[in-house]
């Protein structure tokens, strides 16, 4: 189980992550994408999802998309942006409307702009208190750009 | 010049409550240090040597007298009474209250200005050519695409947490004035075959390896400017390295990919948003053009504006040869006011002094005025019959400093006086030299010379493109000051030579003597410094500095 902010709610997700160095049968598992490549039997099952780091490109998945219940995308550290572009890839490019979580160092103050690129569950970094990041959670009313939340630029509708 | 709607409006609203709240959960101890310096930095506000500093962005170097006045409002009263002025045409204050910085900004939101994405590791406040929508030899004022990019990079949710700082300048006219090719992308307006569009350069800079940047795209049409720039920033994102900061520019990244290869990886990218809803439209194109269009001059013709001088005033001559410029409008001057008197600190402005001249702009320039980033400013829109009335009133408050382009118009970081990341001062450098070069007859013969120094090698004072060029160094814990020659910001951007081992910072005028003497003493007619380097080559120099 893992305890995320998903969809403006906390919930109990079924879906936890694994390290890749466990018993990689246990149901309900989000695997690294190292596992996902080597053990061709995660790809018959209906209960497993991948997680990226952020020198990995979600390209390395794109014909597995159908298949997987959650693709999660790691923050190493709170400020490596790279994550970003691979859900806005996943997203826009890639047609995936399966959930997308971030996790690793998830901190509260880059939640808006994470949900602009296309993440919609959040797993917050250790210590980060998650009853008081989703109250705190606000939109702004307004942005300039297209984003996979609001899919026309602000100059369209001028 | 721009006006916010009210979106416009709303949008830096916001974005003040939200760093009003962080800041207050920050010194409540809910915000650990390292995370907050990040979200202040994109809020301009860096920790100084000697206090917090806040960068305040003006777009492109557009300011209005009103704005002018809140400026000068701000360094009165959160501040020590000045500002200083910097080469990306942004103003510092140097003493603000990290408590107090959100009162700062939203007092700048109420005129329409803000310190988003001044500093971190974003794209930052987007540059171009001080004289735009002036100069006579403009093709296009570039203004309107500076505010169309200006928005497309606030708050970019993608591209906040880039690699490294990414720097966006634009130029429209023949000569180069907003060093394109020393930016992580420079925009050229061009024309072919009767058609507008952009020349496209990246991988430029400064910095500890300085670069000139390359054509990554010859001929961009110009609905798909922004699209092109996503798909550059995301290359750019995914790819620039991260393990080193020092190497995580896009410079390098172009250089390890060639810029073959980095051009074909945006082609790439871009071919997947093309065409899409980020593709600007004709009427987004207008509406940004609309603010920018004609002031309403009068029919004037063109007139000596030395016609009204009294006899006896020969300062004005000087000052109208080297501070005032051509031009487009027939009857009308641009007209400069150095900020690099002696024994002030290059790009230093009082709160008196800026209301001063936001009274001038109101009276001889439309209530507009512009940031250059040789950190002057500039009264770009000035009749011709007004300029010997504007250059009295300039001398009465001692800001007629007749040197723009010479010697003593120096570009020069705050330097170790102030900023936690310099080796060495430079502000008592650029003193000396200006104390050294005193004669103000001597200095309009030896004519346009860039001279730029910069206290360690982030380069804040561009010393790679100066004329000549002093880089403040640590050598054991003592200040010493390595000098190059031969680097240019114009056309054909050119980065110095380091002339060999660095000086003492008493040694320094000597050495800047010796370099001018060389040029006056090998001159040809009519060259200039640069010139006469460019013939002469690096090594005549060598032996005079150090023989």
């Amino acid at each position: 189980m893992a305890h995320i902010i998903k969809n403006d709610a906390i919930i109990d997700s079924p879906m936890s992550i694994s390290a890749g160095d466990g018993d990689l049968s246990l149901p309900n598992i989000i695997v690294p994408l190292v596992a996902w490549n080597e053990d061709p039997a995660l790809r018959e099952r209906k209960d497993i999802g991948v997680w990226l780091t952020t020198d990995e490109e979600v390209e390395a998945i794109e014909g597995d998309l159908n298949g997987l219940a959650v693709i999660a995308l790691e923050f190493p550290m709170f400020a490596d942006g790279r994550s970003f572009s691979n859900a806005n890839i996943l997203r826009r490019r890639l047609g995936y409307s399966g959930e997308i979580r971030a996790i690793g160092d998830v901190r509260r103050d880059q939640m808006e702009q994470m949900h602009r690129c296309g993440f919609d569950a959040y797993q917050l970094a250790e210590g980060q208190d998650i009853e008081a990041t989703l109250a705190g959670f606000k939109r702004f009313t307004h942005a300039y750009q297209q984003s996979i939340d609001r899919p026309e630029p602000l100059f369209r509708h001028r | 010049m721009y006006k916010y709607d009210k979106i416009d409006q709303q949008i830096i609203d916001e974005r003040v409550a939200q760093y009003r709240d962080q800041t207050e959960r920050f010194l409540a101890g809910e915000i650990p240090d390292d995370e907050f310096q990040q979200l202040r930095l994109r809020n301009g506000l860096y920790v100084q040597r000697l206090a917090p500093m806040l960068r305040i962005a003006i777009p492109y170097g557009m300011l209005s007298s009103a704005q002018l006045r809140k400026l000068a409002h701000l360094s009165r009263h959160y501040d020590k009474g000045y500002g200083h002025f910097t080469t990306r045409q942004n103003l510092q204050l140097n003493w603000p209250l990290l408590s107090e910085v959100p009162d700062i900004l939203e007092e700048l939101a109420s005129v329409e200005m803000h310190a988003i994405q001044t500093s971190g590791s974003c794209i930052r406040n987007i540059t171009t050519d001080q004289y735009a929508g002036a100069a006579a030899d403009e093709l296009e004022d570039p203004r309107p695409w500076a505010e169309i990019i200006r928005q497309w990079s606030t708050m970019h949710p993608e591209f906040n947490w880039l690699p490294r700082k990414f720097k966006i300048a634009v130029s429209g006219a023949t000569g180069d004035r907003a060093a394109i090719e020393v930016h992580d992308i420079g925009i050229r307006i061009i024309e072919k075959d009767g058609v507008r569009g952009f020349e496209v350069l990246a991988g430029g800079g400064l910095g500890r390896t300085p670069v000139v940047g390359k054509v990554i795209n010859p001929f961009l049409p110009r609905e798909h400017l922004l699209t092109y720039l996503e798909a550059a920033l995301r290359v750019y994102n995914r790819h620039g390295r991260r393990d080193n900061k020092y190497k995580a520019r896009i410079k390098i990244l172009v250089r390890a990919m060639t810029a073959e290869v980095f051009s074909k990886r945006v082609d790439e990218e871009w071919q997947t948003i093309i065409n899409g809803p980020g593709t600007l439209t004709e009427a987004e194109i207008e509406r940004s053009g609309r603010f920018f269009t004609r002031l309403a001059y009068k029919q004037l013709e063109n007139e000596d504006p030395a016609a009204k001088m009294i006899a006896g005033d020969a300062g004005f001559k000087t000052w109208l040869r080297n501070n005032v410029k051509e031009h487009q409008v027939p009857g009308y001057a641009i007209c400069n006011i150095s900020l690099k008197a002696t024994a002030i600190a290059p790009g230093d402005a009082t709160d008196e002094q800026m209301d001063f001249i936001a009274d001038l702009a109101d009276r001889y320039s439309f209530g507009e005025l512009r940031v250059t980033h040789e950190q002057n400013l500039t009264l770009a829109d000035v009749a011709q019959s007004d300029v010997y009335a504007l250059w009295q009133e300039l001398v009465e408050m001692d800001l007629a400093a007749p040197n723009l382009g010479l010697l003593t118009d120096m570009i020069c970081c705050p330097g170790g006086d102030f900023c936690s990341l310099a080796n060495a001062k430079s502000i008592p450098v650029a003193e000396s030299i200006q104390r050294r070069f005193d004669d103000l007859d001597y200095l309009h013969d030896l004519g346009n010379i860039d001279l730029n120094i910069s206290g360690c090698m982030n380069a804040c004072g561009h010393h790679h493109v100066g004329n000549i060029g002093i880089l403040g160094v640590d050598k054991k814990g003592a200040e010493f000051y390595q000098v190059s020659i031969g680097g240019s910001a114009l056309n054909d951007s050119s980065i110095g030579q380091i002339l060999g081992p660095s000086f003492a910072q008493r040694e320094v005028p000597d050495v800047v003597e010796k370099l001018v003497d060389l040029y006056v003493d090998k001159r040809a007619d009519g060259e200039s410094f640069l010139d006469t380097f460019n013939r002469l080559g690096v090594q005549i120099y060598k032996d005079a500095v150090y023989s």
